[in-house]
């Protein structure tokens, strides 16, 4: 090796390659409780020192001081299978029609041109203007909340599942196609797993519509569920429970939100190798 | 004399597998160096970490602040037009350029295409356009030619040669062909193990005959370098 000189490397720089971004998973985890933990903690202090007043707004350790009342007593798990029953059954249905209306539009044009239109136009209509539509039309029981939540839920799925159909590598459907595969074959092997990252996008957001069409489905005659719990305190101004069962609307869709991610990592083990960062 | 690429004692180490295990690399001011090597051995690592895109493990490296990277694939951005890819990030003002580059690559009436419009060998030559147009003092080329058809390769090996001979870029080509390497190269490295087993100078004139004797004596041993042993080529001219 020679010595180096100054001249001969005048006007050279050490390359400046991206720097290894990869987090302690602790670390990770750390930052995202942060933007909560910050809420909860300017609640607390709001509350505390008396600048929100119970009749507006109880307090964080009154809100844990209720729930656990409620769950004393069974009144929260009583409600919280009611409502998650209804939100499930909704998102089930609704979800499978999307998924199935999504990929019948996205892989034939035949499809496309019968359902596209119409799936577009029943898109536009507010779900809310559906409430007592369907209340005439499927009673004030269980049915027509259901029904309810699953119509919200059918429209995103169907949006993205489309066009993750349509988005599919066309060179990989040939290829399939040329060795063989028939039109469920390819819809099985090639078509939907290559749409999952759309499927899942249209899961995460119908998802978080069976929540939102969940309380306007329990403003229908309930009797049971976080609707009527909160049509309850609403009564008595218990503003305690009334922020109870709004935190329990977002913790639902929290808690759905990190399973389905987690059932996108299981369901798509090649894309581990392929994410961006 | 000036040098366009230094490393020293450079390893990048994949698990406890040295890909590059010491590389001490020198590339003079408008030398064109062919790295050659089987698959595996490390090549495209040590353009890629030319290249800034990735990190070495220890080691130092010095490289000129402009140098621009031809990949195995086009790597075009499918929403911009050709000459919007090839002054891209250069700003409107460089549209002179551009089109000047489109033009030395052969692709003047291709400017308003949309990148998957074009064949892989004219996609490549646009690819090759970007690159130039930045007028780098080190040009990286990752097996430019490698998914492009026999005969295009050998246009692309030719302008290549030409484009080079004009701007006087020090280059940096990864390659596995070996007479790809013995065409167009001032100097030669075999990469094996994660060292050069090879470093020797190409004394051939130009331009360069596939069916010289000393051509073929020169492929017979850098085959053997790169551990295959070669047979005489008994058809000579439809060797490739």
């Amino acid at each position: 090796m020679t010595v180096l000189t100054g001249q001969e490397t005048a006007g050279l720089v050490p390359p400046d390659p991206p720097r290894n971004t990869g987090r302690h998973p602790a670390a990770s985890l750390a930052l995202r409780v942060l933007g909560p933990a910050l809420l909860v903690g300017l609640w607390y202090a709001g509350t505390a020192s008396g600048v929100i007043t119970p009749d507006v707004l109880a307090g964080p350790q009154d809100v844990v001081k209720t729930f656990g009342e409620l769950w004393a007593d069974g009144q929260m798990q009583e409600a919280l299978g009611v409502s998650l029953t209804r939100a499930g059954l909704g998102l089930l249905l609704g979800a499978s029609a999307g998924l199935v209306i999504g990929v019948l539009s996205g892989l034939s044009r035949l499809g496309e041109e019968l359902l596209d239109s119409s799936m577009q136009a029943l898109r536009a209509i507010p779900f809310l203007a559906l409430t007592s539509l369907f209340m005439v039309w499927f009673g004030i029981e269980e049915t027509s909340k259901i029904l309810l939540i699953s119509v919200a839920c059918t429209f995103p799925m169907y949006i993205n599942v489309s066009s993750g159909v349509r988005n599919v590598d066309r060179k990989v459907v040939e290829a399939a196609r040329s060795f063989g595969l028939g039109r469920l074959a390819l819809a099985r092997e090639v078509v939907l797993p290559g749409a999952l990252p759309s499927i899942f996008a249209g899961l995460r957001l119908s998802t978080t519509l069976s929540v939102v069409a969940l309380i306007a489905a329990e403003e229908i005659n309930v009797t049971a569920g976080l609707g009527y719990l909160m049509a309850r305190a609403t009564d008595y101004l218990r503003t305690d429970i009334l922020a109870l069962c709004v935190i329990l609307y977002a913790l639902i869709g929290l808690t759905a939100d990190v399973i389905l991610r987690l059932a996108e990592r299981f369901t798509m083990p090649w894309r581990k190798a392929v994410a961006a960062r | 004399m000036s040098l366009a690429v230094q490393t020293t004692g450079l390893r990048r180490v994949f698990g406890d597998r040295a890909v590059l295990d010491g590389i001490d690399l020198r590339v003079r001011r408008g030398e064109f160096l062919a790295l050659l090597g089987a698959s595996g051995t490390g090549k495209t690592t040590l353009l890629r970490i030319l290249a800034g895109l990735d990190a070495a493990t220890s080691g130092t490296v010095l490289v000129p602040p402009v140098r621009t990277v031809v990949f195995q694939e086009p790597r075009l951005i499918p929403s911009k037009r050709a000459l919007a890819n090839v002054i891209l990030g250069q700003g409107r003002g460089a549209r002179a350029k551009g089109l000047a580059a489109l033009a030395e690559v052969g692709l003047s009436g291709h400017a308003d295409a949309w990148p998957a419009t074009l064949s892989g060998g004219e996609a490549q030559r646009v690819a090759l356009a970007r690159a130039l147009v930045r007028e780098p003092e080190l040009l990286l080329l990752d097996e430019p030619f490698a998914a492009l058809d026999a005969l295009t390769r050998l246009h692309m090996q030719d302008l290549i040669a030409e484009l080079c001979a004009r701007h006087r870029p020090a280059v940096v080509l990864v390659t596995h062909d070996v007479e790809e390497a013995i065409l167009l190269a001032d100097r030669i490295v075999v990469l094996r193990e994660g060292a050069f087993v090879t470093d020797l100078t190409v004394e051939l004139d130009r331009p360069r005959d596939r069916v010289d004797g000393d051509f073929v004596a020169l492929r017979r041993r850098l085959l053997a370098d790169l551990g295959v042993s070669a047979k005489e080529p008994g058809h000579v001219g439809v060797a490739r």
